[in-house]
């Protein structure tokens, strides 16, 4: 790594992109790796890419900040060349060029690691990796050169993985690793990153900076999206911030801080505490004793857990994603069948070995933001309106006989949409269209509207951007408020933390542990690991 | 507009054109190969199905026939069921609607029988798909296997019946006995003496199928029961979630479905035929699927479909008798072609009209 002896080398419009260090670009190159002029974009009357300048320098973490709906991934996919920008022009290594497709995008050093991962589970890392680059009709040779390339890829960048192991046996942090070493595999030079700590534990997260760092240091661009702002300040550069299709400034991450980057972002100063008022906590709402519960495989996944949620309070589960919250949740909110164990609402016991039906949760007063709103909480298909009612939809004010009344629907979804102001506001519009965070306030809205005594919520501000996140965080606060019980699921700490009255930790499907907000994050942390249960074996 | 999104015209109506073209081009191409002049038979073809009354007569009771099986098999889809099985349901539920007829066409009027009769065919028709519903819902069968297996179980069944049990006594063909006047639903070429039907078969099923394609549209997009259907066929996740019962609409969505081929014996067996008799479906269940497919599932490009494919039936009986070189069998090859332009190749030329589309609407944004 060699940096600049001077300033006066750089060209003037780099020089903003230099941080103290000055490494921001190589030696020998004062030519950005990436620079948009003027690039526009709209779908109908959506503007989602506004004139965007951006220059992005060799050899440096860049980030993109912005919430959902700025228009960050739709300037990425204009890069990667799944869009065609409107007008504006792209620059790669100064040189002006066009992005037709991805395969164009490849052989000009672009990688793409996806925020959903482009992999086939039941193949191997190596048979991944060489997917779709195979080079010649007999795949042995192909195999072989990759065998070496991987090995060299990943002592050259400290990734070190199984080249034999199942993509879909490994840990999500591993598998982003494929999509990165896959990248790097073809070439890539500029490698951009859509929300890769989405999936990641905290501390799968600290090791992909530590490999984005290295992959810096050996000259690679990083063009990281995302909308956390704490990453933005761990490992990039220098950041731009969008806003509603515009990119808003730009930054030296080492010059900013994170207060100022929320403001840029919602263009208002944002509480990142969420303030918590004393509520009396009333009787229990919510009573669970010993849940088992099987995954279709038969492993067991949540282990004799019991817990109550009384009024007005919030009963947070902490955990790494995949410690038996999403088997727990399903099958409180009567989608998947228990093995055993009871569950106590509404005054009323209900053996969950036997009931297993949402409808009736639903009746009895529970509602559910699943953790997965593309998956379960909503029909993408089905427009706004329609979405409104999922779950609902038997209910009488929706009906006339038994036919639905779409008038009644339509006129209820104007009025949440300008309630949890939802954007764009059309009740038409299919839900695929709106942004996750607008997609999270319609399944919010109809859960909450419906004023249940107990609320199940999942990851609540998975994927949200920030003005989201605290108009959601106030919600949860809204209902404790108002005397209902709310179940809290979160892989992510701090929300669990400042939004929680109690909490839970679970591990491998067992409760591991209870305590209160005022728990450290090392305590926490810890209990995560299912240290607790650690030493307890040991002894 | 988004990247992949066509306007609902171009869905709608110029794709299933250009397939429809695509599929005339090679029919053309098979009748050059033979022989004959592509031109003429498309003439011929056209002019036996719309250029005379009895011809259109015909059309229209042909495309009767399958806009029940096209909705039979679209209702399904709409719960992401794959309904092979109307031709079987069609057949069975024939034998509802000839036992109405049977029963009552010596004491009443017809418009006495007729509601008996669409409750037959209904019923039969929705209990002969129930048992691959209920296998599919309780047991996991695929849907796709068993509805077929049970158009052959059906095909036995009505042999057996009809040569056995409700063959007259003392006659040969494998038939029931003709129904009275009380049995048969009026021809229009009856009621509407002014139009020219000639001696057409088609009867008042086309208005029942019409009748039964507004019930198609408001149960599928404006009742609770459809709504559920919809949500389990676009997400059987987001079903579940919101506490529909998989099995439930998987059960009632194919007893519908069932009902709505069972009701195809309204037009042959009470319509034309006045009597059931043996394969009186005659491959209408699965040019159904077809219909359904070409009409996206939405009763108005259900019945657009069907009287294409009423025309090419019609049409291509007279192209057949008109030009002897071109048999019967080769009337199947073109109606294959359009099935397969329409059906299995149905997102052919998708991506280049999105490509198309995509560009010029980047161009009118620059503009």
């Amino acid at each position: 790594m060699v940096y600049f002896e001077s300033r006066n080398e750089i060209d003037a419009q780099v020089i903003d992109l230099i941080d103290q260090k000055g490494r921001a670009t190589v030696a020998g190159s004062n030519v950005p790796a990436i620079e948009l002029i003027g690039v526009n974009k709209s779908f109908g009357p959506v503007h989602a890419n506004k004139d965007i300048d951006l220059v992005v320098g060799k050899g440096s973490i860049h980030g993109i900040i912005g919430e959902n709906g700025a228009g960050k991934s739709t300037l990425m996919s204009i890069l990667y060349g799944f869009y065609h920008a409107d007008s504006g022009t792209i620059k790669i290594d100064g040189k002006a060029t066009t992005i037709p497709d991805s395969k164009s995008a490849i052989s000009q050093g672009i990688g793409m690691v996806h925020q959903h991962f482009m992999l086939v589970d039941p193949f191997t890392v190596l048979e991944n990796v060489v997917l779709g680059a195979e080079g010649g009709a007999l795949l042995k040779d192909g195999v072989a050169n990759a065998r070496r390339e991987l090995k060299r890829l990943a002592d050259e960048y400290d990734m070190t993985i199984d080249p034999d192991a199942v993509v879909g046996e490994l840990p999500v942090g591993l598998q982003q690793r494929v999509e990165i070493l896959k990248a790097l595999y073809r070439g890539a030079d500029i490698l951009i990153l859509d929300e890769p700590t989405g999936v990641l534990t905290p501390s799968e997260a600290d090791h992909l900076f530590r490999i984005l760092r290295v992959l810096r240091d050996q000259g690679k661009t990083v063009l990281l999206i995302t909308h956390k702002l704490r990453e933005i300040m761990d490992v990039t550069d220098t950041v731009s911030v969008m806003r509603r299709g515009e990119m808003v400034a730009s930054r030296k991450t080492a010059q900013t801080s994170m207060e100022e980057l929320a403001e840029l972002m919602v263009g208002r100063s944002v509480l990142l505490e969420v303030s918590k008022p004393d509520v009396e906590v009333g009787k229990p709402l919510l009573k669970v004793e010993g849940l088992n519960v099987k995954d279709e495989r038969g492993v067991r996944r949540v282990k004799d857990v019991s817990f109550e949620v009384r009024a007005g309070e919030v009963l947070g589960i902490a955990g790494v994603s995949g410690n038996g919250q999403s088997e727990l949740m399903a099958a409180l909110a009567g989608i998947t069948r228990a093995e055993s164990g009871s569950m106590e609402l509404a005054g009323q016991k209900l053996d969950l070995s036997e009931v297993h039906d949402a409808a009736q949760m639903r009746d009895r007063g529970m509602s559910h933001v699943p953790e997965d709103r593309h998956r379960m909480g909503l029909v993408n298909k089905f427009s706004e309106a329609e979405n409104s009612i999922l779950g609902y939809h038997r209910e009488s004010k929706y009906s006339k006989g038994m036919f639905l009344d779409k008038d009644a629907i339509r006129k209820e979804a104007k009025e949440r949409i300008e309630k949890y102001d939802i954007r764009p506001p059309l009740t038409e519009m299919t839900a695929a269209k709106f942004s996750g965070g607008n997609q999270q306030k319609i399944v919010l809205a109809r859960e909450i509207e419906c004023n249940p005594d107990v609320l199940l919520i999942g990851q609540p501000t998975r994927g949200v951007d920030i003005g989201a996140i605290e108009y959601i965080h106030n919600r949860i606060m809204d209902m404790r408020a108002q005397g209902k019980a709310v179940l809290l699921v979160s892989v992510e700490l701090d929300e669990i933390r400042s939004l929680s009255d109690r909490i839970i930790v679970m591990f491998d499907g067992n409760v591991v542990g209870e305590r209160g907000p005022e728990a450290t994050e090392q305590d926490l942390g810890l209990l995560m690991a299912g240290v607790n249960q650690e030493a307890a074996e040991l002894v | 507009m988004s990247k992949g999104q066509l306007p609902r015209w171009v869905d709608y109506g110029l794709l299933p054109a250009l397939n429809l073209i695509a599929a005339f081009i090679v029919s053309g191409l098979v009748v050059v190969v033979i022989g004959e002049d592509p031109f003429e038979a498309v003439k011929w073809l056209v002019w036996g199905a719309l250029g005379y009354g009895e011809g259109v007569g015909y059309t229209l009771y042909y495309a009767t026939n399958f806009i029940f099986t096209g909705l039979a098999v679209a209702v399904a889809f709409h719960a992401g069921l794959f309904n092979i099985g109307g031709e079987g349901q069609a057949y069975v539920g024939g034998l509802g609607i000839a036992i109405a007829c049977l029963a009552l066409d010596r004491f009443v009027p017809w418009w006495v029988t007729l509601p008996f009769a669409i409750a037959g065919g209904a019923l039969f028709g929705a209990a002969w798909a129930f048992i691959p519903a209920y296998l599919q819902a309780k047991r996991g069968s695929h849907i796709v296997i068993t509805t077929i297996m049970f158009n052959f179980i059906a095909s036995a069944l009505m042999v057996y019946l009809l040569s056995n049990v409700l063959i007259p006594q003392g006659t040969m063909s494998p038939s029931t006995r003709n129904f009275e006047a009380g049995g048969q639903l009026p021809l229009l070429r009856n009621v509407f003496t002014t139009l020219d039907f000639g001696q057409s078969p088609v009867n008042l099923a086309f208005f029942i199928a019409l009748v039964v394609c507004v019930v198609v549209w408001l149960l599928i997009w404006h009742t609770k029961l459809g709504y559920e259907i919809r949500s389990f066929g676009a997400n059987p996740d987001a079903a579940a979630y919101a506490g529909i019962s998989p099995v439930r609409i998987t059960v009632v969505t194919m007893l519908i479905s069932g009902a709505l081929a069972g009701l195809m014996g309204m037009n042959v067996v009470m319509g034309e035929q006045t009597r059931l008799l043996l394969d009186f479906a005659g491959g209408a269940g699965f040019v159904g699927i077809a219909v359904a497919l070409m009409g996206r599932g939405h009763p108005v490009g259900i019945i657009l479909a069907s009287l294409l494919f009423g025309l090419l039936y019609q049409g291509g009986a007279e192209l057949a008798f008109e030009i002897p070189t071109i048999s019967r069998d080769m009337i199947v090859v073109i109606q294959a072609l359009v099935i397969l332009f329409a059906g299995a190749l149905e997102h052919m030329f998708r991506p280049a009209v999105v490509a198309f589309f995509d560009r010029f609407s980047s161009e009118t944004a620059e503009a």
